[in-house]
This record gives C-alpha cells, sequence and structure tokens, in this order.
C-alpha cells in the first residue's frame, strides 16, 4: 500500500527534477540574458530611487483625492473609497498654493519617474522567465503580487499619462480606474519594498558608486556572480558603462522634466514645456490664461450669455430664496484676491486677479451664518456641473464669487456671468457658469 | 509554525504580507469590476504584457540592431565606436514619443475643444527636439574622435 502510493510521487519529484533541471530553449534559460550590466546593485539604484519617487507620487495622489472634499455628498467621483479614504480630512484654504505645488509635483514627478521605472523592469526582466516558474506557495503567492506591482504601476502611469493628454482610452473614468490601480499598486509595493528592503541594502552597499563613476565601458565588468538570478552567467563585452546607462536614465528624466515642468510654472517657462498639453497660453489679454472646458464645448453659450441670468441664493430651511442679477452682483462690496488655478492634470497658472463678492456675503443673504457646505449648480449639467464645498472654504476671506479677472469682465471661457475662485482649491472645483448656491447648515 | 513554514515555503509573515495586499487589490476589483470588468481585465494583465513582451524585446531588438553584433570576450574594444553617439539620443527620442505619443499623433480629439489650445506643433517640436538630440551625438562624437585623443579616452561615457 505504501509502496504503491510512494512511487508514483517518487517518480513525479524525479519527473519535476528533470523539469526543473532543463528549462525550455529561450528567456528560461539564465544564459539567454547577456548583458554585462544587470545586476542586484544596478536594480537597487533604480529601486531606490522609485522607493522615493513612488512614494512622492503616491503622498501628493492622497492630498488630491482629500482635495476634492470626496467625503462631502456628491463630490466623490471613485464610486465611494470606503475603508481607502480613512485618512480624509478637511481640506484647507491655506496655503493658497499648495495645491497648484502638490499636484504639479503628482504629475511631473510621475511623468519623470517614467525612465526610471523601465530601467527598473529591464533590469528584472530574467526574473519574469524564472524556470521553473513556480517552486512553493510562497514563491508562486509572490509572483501573483509582482503581476499586481508590475500591472498596477504601469496600469497606474498609462491612465495618468494619457489622462493628461485627453486621451481618454482607458475602459471607464478616470478617477475610480486610477485611484483603485493606485492603491491596488501601492499595497503591492509596500508588500515588495518590505521583502526586498534588505536585499536592496545589502547590494547598494556591495558597490560603490564612486567606483562606478569612474569606470569606462572598456574596464565595465558584470556584478559578482549573485544568488537572484540577475547577473548573466555568459556576460558579453560592455557596450556602454554602468555610470552610462545611469547618465541615460537620468538624462531621459532630465529630458521629460524639461518638456514638462514649465505648465506648471506659468509665465515664460510655459513655453519650455515643448511636449506638454499646456504649452501656450490661449490668448493674450487679460482672459488669456489656461482654459479647461470651453462654453462651446459643453453647449451653454447661450445660456450664460443670456441678460435674464440670475444667480439664485438658497439658505436655512424658512429663507426665501434671494435673486440676484448681474448688476446687482456688481454693486455688492467688492474684494480682490490674487489666486491660480492648479488642475488635477498638473498644469496651473500663475495667480490671477480676481474680483468678485465674497462667498461669506453671499452666505449671509442667503440668511444662514455658518453653513457647513454649499451646494453650488452650474450652468453646466455634465462632469463638475455640480459640486459641494465645506464651510471653511465658504467663510475664506479669499473665496469669491468671481465677476471680473485682471481688470476685465470674466470671459465666456472663464465663466461669464459669474464664477467661484477659492483658495487652494481644484481648478474643476472653482465651478464656472454659477447659477444657484445653497447655504447648507 | 515550522512544518507551515516549510510546506509554504517561507516566513509566515511573508504570507500574511501578501495576503494584506491581496485584500486590497481585492477590494479595488470589487469596486471598479461593475464598470466594465473585461475591459479592465484586458487592460490590467495587457497593460503589464504588452510592456513584459512587446515593448522590452522591441526596444531591445532595436539597441541590438545600432551596437551591432554582440561580442563575447570581456576585454577589447566595442567594435562599432559610433554606437552610442547614436542609440543615447534614439533612446532619449523614443522616451518622448512614449510618454507624449497621445499628444505628438493627435490622438485626442478632446484636446482643442477642451483647452482651446492647438494641437499642431506637438510633433514638429517633437522631431525638432529628436534632431538636437541627434545633432549632439554627432557632435560628441565628432569631438571625442579628434587626432589627439588617446585610444581609450574615444571609448564612450
Amino acid at each position: 500500500m505504501t509502496n504503491r502510493v510512494e512511487l508514483p510521487t517518487g517518480r513525479l519529484s524525479r519527473l519535476g527534477r528533470a523539469v526543473a533541471d532543463n528549462p525550455p530553449p529561450g528567456p528560461t534559460r539564465p544564459d539567454f540574458w547577456r548583458s554585462p550590466l544587470r545586476g542586484p546593485w544596478l536594480t537597487s539604484v533604480f529601486g531606490s530611487v522609485l522607493l522615493v519617487g513612488i512614494t512622492l507620487v503616491f503622498v501628493t495622489g492622497l492630498l488630491s483625492y482629500a482635495a476634492y472634499n470626496p467625503d462631502l455628498s456628491g463630490n466623490n467621483k471613485t464610486s465611494g473609497a470606503g475603508p481607502l479614504g480613512f485618512y480624509l480630512f478637511d481640506w484647507p484654504t491655506s496655503p493658497s498654493w499648495f495645491y497648484r505645488v502638490s499636484q504639479g509635483v503628482h504629475v511631473t514627478v510621475g511623468i519623470v519617474l517614467v525612465p526610471v521605472l523601465l530601467a527598473k523592469l529591464w533590469s528584472v526582466i530574467p526574473k519574469l522567465f524564472t524556470w521553473p516558474p513556480v517552486r512553493s506557495i510562497a514563491q508562486a503567492l509572490e509572483r501573483v503580487s509582482l503581476l499586481l506591482l508590475v500591472g498596477g504601476a504601469v496600469f497606474t502611469f498609462v491612465t495618468g499619462i494619457a489622462n493628461v493628454q485627453y486621451w481618454y482610452v482607458f475602459p471607464g473614468s478616470f478617477y475610480p480606474l486610477h485611484f483603485y490601480a493606485a492603491w491596488t499598486f501601492i499595497a503591492a509595493f509596500v508588500v515588495h519594498v518590505g521583502l526586498k528592503l534588505p536585499t536592496m541594502i545589502r547590494a547598494l552597499r556591495s558597490g560603490s558608486m564612486r567606483e562606478v563613476f569612474h569606470t569606462d565601458t572598456a574596464h565595465t565588468r558584470p556584478e559578482p556572480p549573485d544568488e537572484h538570478g540577475l547577473v548573466s552567467p555568459a556576460p558579453t563585452a560592455a557596450t556602454i558603462s554602468r555610470r552610462g546607462a545611469l547618465a541615460l536614465v537620468g538624462g531621459g528624466s532630465a529630458l521629460l522634466f524639461v518638456v514638462t515642468a514649465g505648465q506648471s510654472f506659468g509665465g515664460v517657462l510655459r513655453r519650455t514645456a515643448l511636449l506638454s498639453p499646456r504649452f501656450a497660453d490661449p490668448d493674450d489679454g487679460p482672459n488669456g490664461f489656461q482654459v479647461n472646458k470651453t462654453a462651446a464645448e459643453l453647449g451653454l453659450s447661450d445660456a450664460a450669455q443670456d441678460p435674464g441670468w440670475q444667480l439664485e441664493l438658497r439658505g436655512g430651511p424658512d429663507a426665501e430664496p434671494v435673486t440676484l442679477n448681474r448688476d446687482r452682483l456688481l454693486a455688492m462690496p467688492q474684494h480682490t484676491a490674487n489666486l491660480p488655478i492648479a488642475c488635477v492634470e498638473g498644469w496651473s497658472t500663475s495667480p490671477q486677479q480676481w474680483t468678485g463678492v465674497r462667498l461669506a456675503d453671499l452666505t449671509r443673504m442667503a440668511g444662514v451664518d455658518a453653513p457647513v457646505s454649499v451646494y453650488v449648480e452650474s450652468l453646466q449639467e455634465s462632469g463638475f456641473g455640480t459640486v459641494r464645498l465645506r464651510g471653511n472654504q465658504v467663510l475664506d476671506p479669499d473665496s469669491l464669487l468671481a465677476l471680473r479677472v485682471n481688470g476685465a469682465d470674466l470671459s465666456l471661457d472663464h465663466g461669464f456671468p459669474a464664477r467661484l475662485i477659492v483658495p487652494n482649491n481644484p481648478g474643476v472645483h472653482n465651478t464656472k457658469w454659477v447659477r444657484r448656491l445653497t447655504f447648507e447648515v | 509554525m515550522r512544518r507551515l513554514s516549510q510546506s509554504y515555503g517561507a516566513h509566515p509573515a511573508h504570507l500574511v504580507s501578501l495576503l494584506a495586499s491581496f485584500v486590497v487589490a481585492g477590494y479595488a476589483a470589487f469596486r471598479l469590476l461593475p464598470q466594465d470588468a473585461l475591459g479592465l481585465a484586458v487592460w490590467f494583465v495587457g497593460t503589464a504584457i504588452v510592456h513584459d513582451l512587446v515593448l522590452l524585446p522591441a526596444y531591445a531588438a532595436v539597441d541590438r540592431l545600432v551596437h551591432g553584433p554582440r561580442v563575447d570576450r570581456p576585454e577589447g574594444p566595442p567594435k562599432r565606436l559610433w554606437a552610442n553617439y547614436v542609440r543615447v539620443p534614439l533612446a532619449l527620442s523614443g522616451l518622448l514619443l512614449l510618454v507624449y505619443f497621445p499628444a505628438i499623433l493627435r490622438l485626442s480629439s478632446g484636446f482643442e475643444p477642451t483647452t482651446t489650445l492647438s494641437s499642431d506643433g506637438y510633433l514638429w517640436r517633437w522631431l525638432a527636439i529628436t534632431a538636437v538630440l541627434f545633432a549632439l551625438g554627432g557632435l560628441a562624437y565628432v569631438i571625442r574622435q579628434r587626432p589627439g585623443r588617446s585610444r581609450g579616452a574615444s571609448v564612450p561615457t
């Protein structure tokens, strides 16, 4: 009985060993991979850059999510974050430049990391073809986790990069896809870092950056044989030095920075961002700064120019709605605030001089003292046509229902007859073509 | 505990941390899948496959074309002294295309109505940057090959 059971297992394990020892020809054989540069040290250099860079991009991504105040009803674009919104806090109005900087960092650093991510994946590609594909349950699970890591990383980067270029090819709305892919990626990333950090530190200590910087191509040798399967057992002569490879990756990042970052600085620097979506300003003049969505595109040119336009204010349950036309709004005390437009897509404008009525004054007119939030409705019916802002945003003295900008009436594309401008608020929450404000207590 | 580690193949903490990350992924899938399950699966696995099995082999093959046949001896000068002065501009230009091809190839119909900006010019600016990169590569090659430079110094980077 015992023999009859053991015999096949013995055969199977012999067969298993034979298969394990004889990978099929091709990338599963270690000597298929011949670059003399691959090795744990090089991988760890790229890995340590990504550790810092990805962390920065993830944290600024979390901040951007919080900036939308997704806990206020109607604001959430991610079909309900649930437990992933655990860290949310009341998004502040100060400093007014904060979202501009953090979102500029999110998009620019994300793009600048692309060559580092590619180099890191190149450096570990032999591991994809490890033979035998599965050695233990632990290794099998780790490989599933690596699919989530690589799939999540590529998916998150691709959706982000396509979105900032208005190329909506992904299967669904950008917000939930990018949000949940990022969480999937980061969960696998944290586990990966946890498992590999000791290896990374050891590998970094095994080589010397100083020595690499002093070694030319002719003197470039493979790293010592490793247990990870990264160092080629059959390396060719180096065609580029290790410092050359690092310079190429770093140069790629620098080049992407140069053709991208200017769109987040504005002014003359915008013209350096040669390939960025916001390379140019639309126009000269007071309304010549960046536009996101035009009245014509949304089909509301006529409604926005209707002389009968009135703003409706609603407040407490007992208060009657108040309606104000543009002349009456202009007759109210006017305030001026210098605030930028900063988009989730990473571009921004330098501060513009907005003039209009304080939201706090409108709150009182509506018969409300301390609103918890305001529900904003635009003539725009799709997308961000409605939004909720929190009480702290309503009561900030620089939060305006703007009627004029840079000394001129708002242009149609900047939200004529009236738009919101709130310090440190994501661009799409500075609602244009406002028709009704409901202050909620 | 030891028996579990042995049959599993790693420390139990390994299992716990992996399962924790799978829970996050599972929750994300639970939230997203009602949208477009097939599209999502194709995209998630597809992007990884396109990178690993298409993009990487493709750029490696192009690079092989540029730097020529492999030299098995680790010593000795590379066969094509000019190769790196071509492959570096090529790699940088390709990187810009990889990141910005939707703008360069004008793939977005929403760009102009949304931004009021022209989508002309991205292709030309990319080509101009590419030309400058290759010109700089050529210039660097000429400078490195000047008489008086030692043989060793003629090996790029």
